[in-house]
This record gives structure tokens, sequence and C-alpha cells, in this order.
């Protein structure tokens, strides 16, 4: 057998297992809107533990971060000091925000819009916002996917080819399992992720320099800044870090699929246990980051970073490590993957679809129609990543940019009486516009900082002047749901 | 681990405001101090090994901040009880 085909049948062999083990998990219970979507708010500490790392630990974590690492050098810390830090935050409001979503049967994150704010405009416009920047989110695992089957391929296979046969395998995944075949498929890509990290973060140093020590005093040896900021760029410094940690940290809960498994805990106090063990799961960071420098040194020159991690690993190990390798990568794609396309389809049929266009739907109508969702939301992310070519961080925080400006809305709902929808609105507004506009102007970072926290900022000042000018609201968090449920049908906004 | 009482909406205490802050600074604001080559420490770049020590150490914080805030909460439930007849 060539080399691609052993690498190749390692990797499909251990998707098709895994994704076998995810069907059958869910296809054992009954499928309605609420198992679906939030597998009936019955997870305990350790398979919310499962989920969310199986979220958080993507494919950007794995070829993303170590190709930054490569080709960028020191502005990659962020991602260790954000991935911590933001459980840091979680721990402040997750637990509020369960009890929150419990008492108001909350599924998904324009719903907490929606009970708020009493304002079906506003719910509907989050849900859009929050699909549109999943995409970039969901664009980077299907660009991960294509990297791994190319690379692992020997070049046998194109990268077009290779995303086409993942976003096949991904909407079936979606399809068949719903939210709880997506947590048991996370065990596995865990357990293997953890092996692989472990393994090529610590090997490979050794093998060419024979040891963690030594590959840094020759790195630091050859090129002496590649480690400091800004690196090997020249705008990251200082304070685009700060910002960009700042960003990425309060913004992370604010992804609509991670605040929709916020949901699927059994009680707020697992989240707040949940935040306290969560960082530990970061350590596996600097491991992946140690395989991208190494990989500096030893195989220079690549114009892609996001190749570095497998193109080193293929240099190294015979072509069926290559595949497992390339297996786990390809689960750390796909079971975010399948989880993004979730929280996208349910957003648009429940909280778009069904408020401003067809209110008669019933909830078997809306869940029917969010797994016919599934396959035109990959087919646009299946688009984007066949046309676009931007390196995978880019792709993370674009995301974030987007995301972040939920922020104001959801911790002023929370915790401040005085925030009206007026004001929620016009600083949602403003900071996308911001957004878009330093974005697709390429001024990013703006002055220095990160444009995605500038625009964050704008949008608190925005929403805090607003939300005085105009009358104060009912808090409708305060009322009980019964009341709540009866006024719906009545508020218009 | 015994079940905590809860109620809606209840602010997190600056107390433990505080405790999470201390990350924030040692991971996010200080940057200018840490960001550095040298000393290598344990066969790490100083400032590589200054966040993989922040890594470890931050559950501990956020160890102190959950026993800070589920003794809050169980204390004004318990006073609650007290007060009036559950519910």
């Amino acid at each position: 057998m060539s080399n691609s085909t052993v690498a190749l049948s390692v990797i499909f062999a251990i998707v098709l297992i895994s994704s076998a083990v995810g069907m059958y998990a869910g296809a054992r219970r009954k499928m309605n809107l609420e198992q679906w979507t939030v597998a009936g708010r019955g997870f305990g500490l350790v398979l919310v533990w499962l989920l969310m790392a199986g979220e958080v630990y993507t494919t950007f974590a794995f070829l993303g971060a170590s190709g930054w690492a490569y080709s960028r050098g020191g502005p990659t810390l962020y991602i260790m000091a954000y991935l911590t830090l933001a459980y840091v935050v979680s721990f402040f409001f997750l637990p509020q925000l369960w009890e929150i979503g419990k008492k108001f049967g909350m599924q998904t994150q324009s719903d907490f819009f929606r009970q708020r704010y009493g304002s079906k405009n506003l719910a509907a416009f989050a849900s859009l916002i929050g699909v549109v920047f999943i995409i970039p989110y969901l664009q980077l695992q299907l660009t991960g996917l294509g990297i791994i089957v190319e690379v692992s391929g020997f070049g046998g296979i194109g990268r077009i080819t290779a995303m086409i046969i993942a976003f096949a395998l991904v909407a079936a995944f979606v399809f068949v399992s719903g939210v709880r075949g997506v947590a048991w498929i996370s065990v596995i890509k865990d357990l293997l992720m953890l092996f692989a990290v472990f393994f090529i973060g610590l090997a490979l140093p050794y093998m060419y320099f024979g040891g963690v020590g030594e590959m840094f005093t020759a790195l630091v040896n050859a090129k002496p800044t590649h480690l400091t900021l800004p690196g090997a760029t020249k705008v990251m410094g200082h304070s685009w870090y700060i910002s960009t940690v700042l960003l990425t940290s309060l913004g992370f809960y604010m992804w609509p699929h991670l605040f929709g498994a916020t949901f699927t805990a059994k009680s707020g106090n697992t989240l707040r246990k949940n935040a306290v063990i969560m960082p530990l799961y970061t350590i596996t960071m600097p491991l992946i980051f140690f395989v991208g420098f190494t990989a500096i040194l030893v195989v220079p020159g690549l114009k892609n970073g996001d190749l570095a991690l497998l193109t080193i690993v293929r240099q190294s190990y015979p072509p069926w490590f290559l595949g497992i390798i390339g297996a786990a990568g390809a689960l750390t794609a796909m079971v975010p993957a399948a989880i993004l396309i979730l929280a996208a389809a349910t957003l648009f049929a429940k909280n778009f679809y069904r408020e401003m266009i067809s209110p008669g739907l019933t909830d078997d109508q809306v869940a029917k129609l969010a797994r016919a969702l599934v396959i035109v939301i990959t087919s646009i992310a299946l688009y984007f990543a066949i046309y676009s070519s931007t390196t995978l961080v880019n792709l993370l925080l674009i995301g974030y940019a987007g995301v972040t400006q939920f922020l104001p809305g959801v911790t002023f709902g929370l915790y401040w009486g005085r925030v009206t929808k007026a004001g929620v609105f016009t600083g949602l507004v403003t900071g996308i516009a911001v957004v878009a506009y330093l974005g697709l102007s390429k001024q990013d970072p703006f002055m220095g900082i990160n444009a995605g926290f500038f625009a964050l900022c704008v949008n608190f000042v925005v929403t805090l002047i607003v939300s005085l000018m105009t009358p104060a609201e009912a808090n409708r968090f305060e009322q009980d749901p019964v009341s709540a449920d009866q006024a719906k049908g009545s508020v218009q906004s | 681990m015994k079940a905590v009482p809860y109620v809606l909406i209840r602010k997190p205490s600056l107390k433990a405001l505080g405790v999470g802050l201390i990350p924030f600074v040692a991971m996010c604001f200080s940057i200018s101090w840490w960001d550095r080559v040298f000393p290598f420490i344990f066969g790490l770049p100083f400032s590589i090994f200054w966040i993989v020590a922040w890594i470890l150490i931050t559950p501990l914080f956020m160890a102190v901040a959950y026993r800070i805030e589920t003794a809050r909460i169980a204390a004004e439930a318990r006073r609650k009880e007290g007060g009036a007849k559950h519910e």
C-alpha cells in the first residue's frame, strides 16, 4: 500500500468508528426540539466538561495555534491566556444565566434576548448576527479538515474533494445524532487529541534537538525576536495583546453554541465547578506550541503556517502514525463543526424563521426545519472554505469580533435593571457596523488595539447612553414564567 | 459536594470578582513585565514559563472564588428560611 493509502485509511477508519458511536448514542432517544438542542437539560459535570471541551478545542487549537506559533511567534501567546481567562469570566455569569434559562425554558441565545427585552425584532436580529459569525468559525473547521486530508494524502487528494468529503460526514453526523451524540463523540476526540498532543509535543523537540529546552535555545539563537511580541509581525504589540485577550476571553461564551451549551447543564453550580477546573485543559496548548516552534527550524519556508504541524509529523513518522494524528485533527474539526451547525440551524429556524416569517410552526416543525437547514448552512461554509484563503486564527478572530458584540446585551440584561431594548439594539448595531467597517477597510489592528475590542467599547458606551436616554422598562426576568409566556403573544416591538 | 440552594439573579460578590481579577492581571495586563525570553526556567523561555505557571495557578484562585460564592449563597438561603416560610 502506498503511504497516502495507509494514512488516509487510518483516518477514515477512526472517523467512521467515532461517528458510529455518536450516532448510536443519539439514536437511542426520541428526538424532540428540547432533546436535540439541550439534551433535556440533564448533563452533569463530566458530560458538560466533555461537551464544552469538545467545543473549545477545535482544529483552531490543533492546526491554527501551531500555525501561528510557526508563522508569527510571540503574538500566539494570547491563545493560552484567553483560553484560561475565558473560564474565569464564565464563573461570574454562567450560573446566573443557567438559572434564568431554566426558569424560562431557554434553548438558544436569542431566547435570552427575546425574554429579557420582550422584542422579537431584537431576538431575530441577534439570531441573524449569531448565524453570520458562526460561518467563519465553521469555515475554519472545514478548511482544517481539508488541510488534514490533503497533507495526509501526500498530495493525492485535492483540498476541494477533501472538504466535500468532510462536509458530507459532518452533515450526516449532525443530522442523525443531535447534541447528545456530539457529547459522546467528544470523549473519543478528547482522548485521541490528548494522546496526540502529549506525544508529538514532547517527542518532536526531543527527536530533533534532544529536548524542549534545547529546542528553545536553538530557536532563540536562530531567531532572537520570534518569541517576544510583536514576533514575526509588525503590528501585534502589547496593546494588541491586551485588547485581544480581553476581547476573546470576554467574548468566549457569547458564541451562540457555547451560550446554548450552558443550558445542557443539570444545575447552575455544575457550571460554577466547571469554571474552576476547565483552565487546566489549557495545559495541552503549550505542547501544541512546541510543535509549531520545532517546525520553524525543521521544516522552514512553508507558505501557510497552518500546514506546519502535519508537515513535520509527516516528515518524522511512518504513514500510519500520520493517520492517527490526522484522525485526531479530523475529529477536532468535526465535533465542533457539528455543534456549530446545530446551533446555527436551531437559531435560524426557531428565532428567525418562526418569529418573523411563520409564527404558527410547532416545536416539531421547527426541529424538522432545523435539520433541513443543516445542509444549507454547511454548504455556505463549504463555499467560503473553498473560495477564500485566510489563516485559521484570523477566521476565528473575525468571528470573535462579531459575537462579542452580544456582551453588553447579556451582562446588562443579567445585572443592570435600567438597560432598555433600544439601548441594546443601538449598541449591537453600532458595534457590528464598526467591526464591519474596520474589517473591510483593513484597519485591524486599529491604532494598535484589536478592532473587535475597539468596537466592543463603542458598543458598551452606546448601549449605556441610549438606555439612560430612553424610558425605563420592566425587567422581564423578574416576572414569573407563566405571565411572561402569556405576554409573548401580545408584546410587540 | 452537597447541593447549593440558589435564588434568582444573584450578582457575584465583589470579593469573588477581586479574586477573579488576579489571573487577569497576571496573564493579560502585566504583559510588558513578563514578555521576555530570558531567563529560561525549566527549559522554557520566561514568557512561556509565566503563562504555563498561571494556567496551573488559576484554578486555585477560582477554587477560592468558588468557596466565597457558595458560602455566601448558603448563608443567604439560611437567612431567608429563618425569616419566612420557604417560598
